[in-house]
């Protein structure tokens, strides 16, 4: 009530929050990490523009990571599960996310996702974001890691148009290296373009046809895999293929409800 | 255009707070956008005309305030220059990012509470 003259009549108030707008999706992200690190999986949050190679990437990956780590993947497209499928074939079990018309992966899509899927029997577990340098750069995930995969294709001078996602890169892979004899593209441009969005740049040049960069990325990962399987040590081995029920992966969301 | 999505969380955020505090109506909506915030202000505002109607933020004005990505040196606090390598140019040190240019922030709501 106004309080000024005492007339009864309704009072403008402001009323300050200085709240994140994506303050609900960080909440969602929160959750995802704290069930991944307690379960000691590496989460990477995999971007990209469309085609740059991400899915190439991991099949790659799933060659130079064999019977190393166990391996698992989300993957995002508007339309058909046909990545999941070429992961699946590669030796990563797979789920794909069919985000209809959305742009991006957010959080509580990835959490859903996660439900009856076997995340927990992986060790290194890679959620591919639909392709698009825009949108799901400003969504959190629950991710240890984002990685930015550019492929030599796509200009010198991509990290300057898309600083946002570049921004968020812990790490660029610079794809389909194979094909820089073919092409004028730079490598010393990438690397300057980088250094003016990323304050902490960090490239690996990589090739998933020929393998050349592949030891390199392994060795990030498991440079990143390390302490967060310290913690899987303290939970204990994994146990095979694990309950029947995906409602019996248990955990509490403080409701009583488990999944 | 995930400029929808995040006005629709925007739209349902406001409208709580505006239940809670049983206000009879909403006059003004303040965002500040940060220009590493991955958001375009002009489709955040489209956004926001579409899909206002039939809320409780039909009435109400959305006021976007810009800032800037300012870059400064943690160590000596030396600015960066935008377009400049981000990392000091005196020691070295990785540059860091104003504090919010990378968020979008519901600000203020200007209400009418009875």
């Amino acid at each position: 009530m106004c309080t000024t003259c005492g007339c009864g009549d309704p009072e403008l108030v402001p009323v300050e929050l200085h709240e994140k707008i994506l303050a609900g999706n960080d909440r969602a992200a929160r959750h995802n990490r704290d069930h991944f690190v307690e379960a000691g999986v590496l989460a990477l949050n995999l971007m990209g523009s469309p085609g740059s190679g991400k899915t190439a990437v991991l099949e790659a990956t799933a060659r130079a990571a064999k019977g190393r780590w166990r391996l698992g993947a989300v993957s995002a497209d508007l339309a058909t599960d046909n990545d999941a499928r070429r992961l699946e074939a590669a030796g990563i079990p797979s789920k794909a996310i069919t985000t209809g018309q959305a742009c991006h992966l957010d959080a509580e899509l990835v959490h859903h996702a996660l439900h009856g899927f076997p995340w927990r029997d992986t060790e290194v577990f890679f959620i591919e974001n639909v392709g698009n340098l825009v949108c799901p750069a400003i969504y959190d995930l629950g991710q240890a890691a984002n990685v930015v995969v550019l492929s030599v294709t796509e200009g010198e001078d991509k990290p300057l148009k898309y600083p946002v996602m570049f921004r968020a890169a812990d790490l660029v892979l610079l794809a389909k290296c194979d094909l820089l004899p073919h092409l004028d593209v730079k490598v010393e441009r990438v690397e300057d373009a980088l250094a003016r969005v990323m304050p902490r740049p960090r490239m690996l040049k990589l090739s998933a046809r020929t393998g050349e960069g592949m030891d390199a990325w392994i060795a990030w990962l498991e440079e990143r895999r390390a302490p967060v399987a310290e913690k899987r040590k303290t939970l204990g081995p994994v146990t095979g293929a694990g309950p029947a029920s995906p409602l019996a992966w248990g955990h509490s969301h403080g409701t009583g409800r488990g999944h | 255009m995930h400029e929808y999505s995040l006005i629709q969380s925007l739209v349902a955020r406001v409208e709580a707070e505006a239940r809670a505090r049983s206000a009879v109506a909403i006059h003004r909506v303040v965002v500040q956008v940060g220009e590493l915030s991955g958001v375009d202000p002009e489709l955040f505002r489209t956004a926001y005309e579409t899909f206002r109607a039939g809320t409780l933020c039909e009435g109400a004005e959305l006021e976007l305030r810009r800032l800037e990505a300012g870059w400064r040196c943690p160590a000596c606090r030396r600015t960066i220059e935008k377009g400049a390598v981000l990392s000091c140019p005196a020691c070295g040190t990785p540059a860091a990012l104003a504090e919010g240019a990378d968020a979008i922030l519901l600000e203020t709501i200007e209400m009418e509470v009875p």
